[in-house]
């Protein structure tokens, strides 16, 4: 009994501490963040890889996701026989919600265990402590610069993804099933508010490219300096970091559209 | 990787994502839209019923959007419902205008429409429309119905 209590209270106490680590790095990372500024080209760098990269993938599933909102909201909607809402479907659960988080979960699992397995191995074979050396700050030439290019990087993927994800709906939509092309796009507009749904989903974009860019190079920095230690960490930024995308969703959905 | 091609292709890749933005601000969510830019003019209604009239509603003369319904109040006063809308200041109506809400199809929105009268006087920033006509509500139209049906069934 006592010893389920010193586990539990452990448990809390490390928790406490990571997420107190965590904000101090968030802040010793933000205050060394001038070089990624300053020397662009180590951002642009990072650009490329978190966010050239990405693309494929999220162009890919947001092709599919759209394609698949347009046959199940019109299997759904033709039952009340109003098919000409699919526009509005498929543009508005795109903008407001998938593309936004699942963009983000597909961002994490490509781009952010990248960086973290980048960082991680870094600290392993002792890199980072060789330019601690040099008096290169790390946090300034390796962990920054990465930190930006996934926030950087972030909102552009998800207004990809949405996109991309409107026009597959479209696509089976008008195409293959046949609804009025001049109906499912003026239901859309009429339905979709620039500032309520386009400017909202951005912001959500914005926030999680945060979460996820955090994650990812915090576990980086903070990870056993062996392989296991790496593989551990990267499980962890995944699993991290997918869980706060969606509990950070539920919480600026509630801000967004319910509480006004 | 060279310097010159890693430009290239991140400059793609943000171009990109602006050009999605605004697909997205231009034809999914049609910012540009007719009435809701430019100068307008504030208009005021009273409404017996507004049905399932909402805010940001379109007002509509002859089919066109013209205007966006801006508020709705319930007017303790009249017991009426007092509604504002912001119409195009592009289009001037005449004093005698009728306001009446209407159904987009059978189940769709419902939204303003305007029907011109034949005032030679304008609507100002501000005025009134004094003549409305309500929603119809479809239980209201259906209870008339079975009342006028019952009525001849006893008068035979």
């Amino acid at each position: 009994m006592i010893r389920l209590l010193r586990t539990l209270g452990h448990l809390t106490v490390d928790g406490i501490w990571q997420v107190g680590f965590a904000t101090r790095f968030l802040f010793a990372m933000l205050r060394h963040s001038g070089p990624s500024f300053a020397r662009f080209s180590l951002t642009i760098r990072e650009l490329y890889f978190s966010g050239v990269l990405s693309l494929v993938i999220i162009v890919v599933s947001g092709a599919f996701v759209g394609m698949v909102l347009g046959l199940q909201g019109y299997d759904t909607l033709q039952r009340f026989g109003s098919e000409s809402a699919l526009g509005s479907i498929v543009a508005l659960s795109l903008l407001r919600e998938l593309g936004p988080v699942v963009a983000a979960l597909l961002f994490a699992s490509r781009a952010g265990s990248a960086v973290t397995a980048e960082i991680g191995l870094m600290k392993a074979t002792e890199q980072l402590t060789a330019m601690d050396m040099m008096a290169v700050n790390p946090l300034a030439r390796v962990v920054a610069p990465r930190f930006w290019g996934g926030v950087l990087s972030m909102p552009l993927l998800a207004a990809i993804f949405s996109t991309v994800g409107v026009i597959g709906g479209w696509f089976i939509g008008v195409v293959v099933i046949g609804v009025d092309n001049g109906t499912f796009w003026s239901q859309m507009a009429n339905s979709v508010d620039f500032r309520e749904d386009v400017v909202n989903g951005v912001i959500k974009s914005f926030v999680f490219g945060w979460a996820v860019s955090l994650i990812a190079v915090f576990q980086g920095y903070d990870c056993t300096p062996t392989a296991e230690g790496v593989s551990r960490a990267i499980t962890k930024t995944v699993v991290y970091s997918s869980l706060m995308v969606l509990a950070l969703d539920f919480i600026l959905t509630s801000f967004m559209y319910i509480v006004k | 990787m060279n310097r010159a091609i890693l430009d290239l292709w991140v400059g793609a890749f943000v171009a990109l994502g602006f050009v999605a933005l605004m697909f997205l601000a231009m034809q999914v969510a049609n910012v540009s839209e007719e009435g809701t830019r430019g100068e307008t003019i504030t208009l005021h209604a009273r409404f017996e019923d507004i049905g399932g009239l909402k805010v940001k509603a379109p007002v509509k003369s002859a089919g066109v959007v013209v205007g966006r319904v801006t508020a709705i109040r319930f007017d303790s006063n009249t017991y009426q419902a007092e509604v504002e809308m912001k119409v195009s200041a592009v289009y001037p109506f005449p004093r005698d205008t009728i306001a009446s809400i209407l159904t987009s199809g059978l189940l769709g929105e419902q939204y303003i429409g305007l029907a011109a009268g034949a005032d030679s006087e304008m609507l100002k920033d501000g005025d009134r429309i004094e003549m409305t006509q309500s929603a119809l509500v479809l239980e209201k139209l259906i209870g008339q119905f079975l009342f006028n049906k019952a009525a001849e069934g006893g008068s035979k």
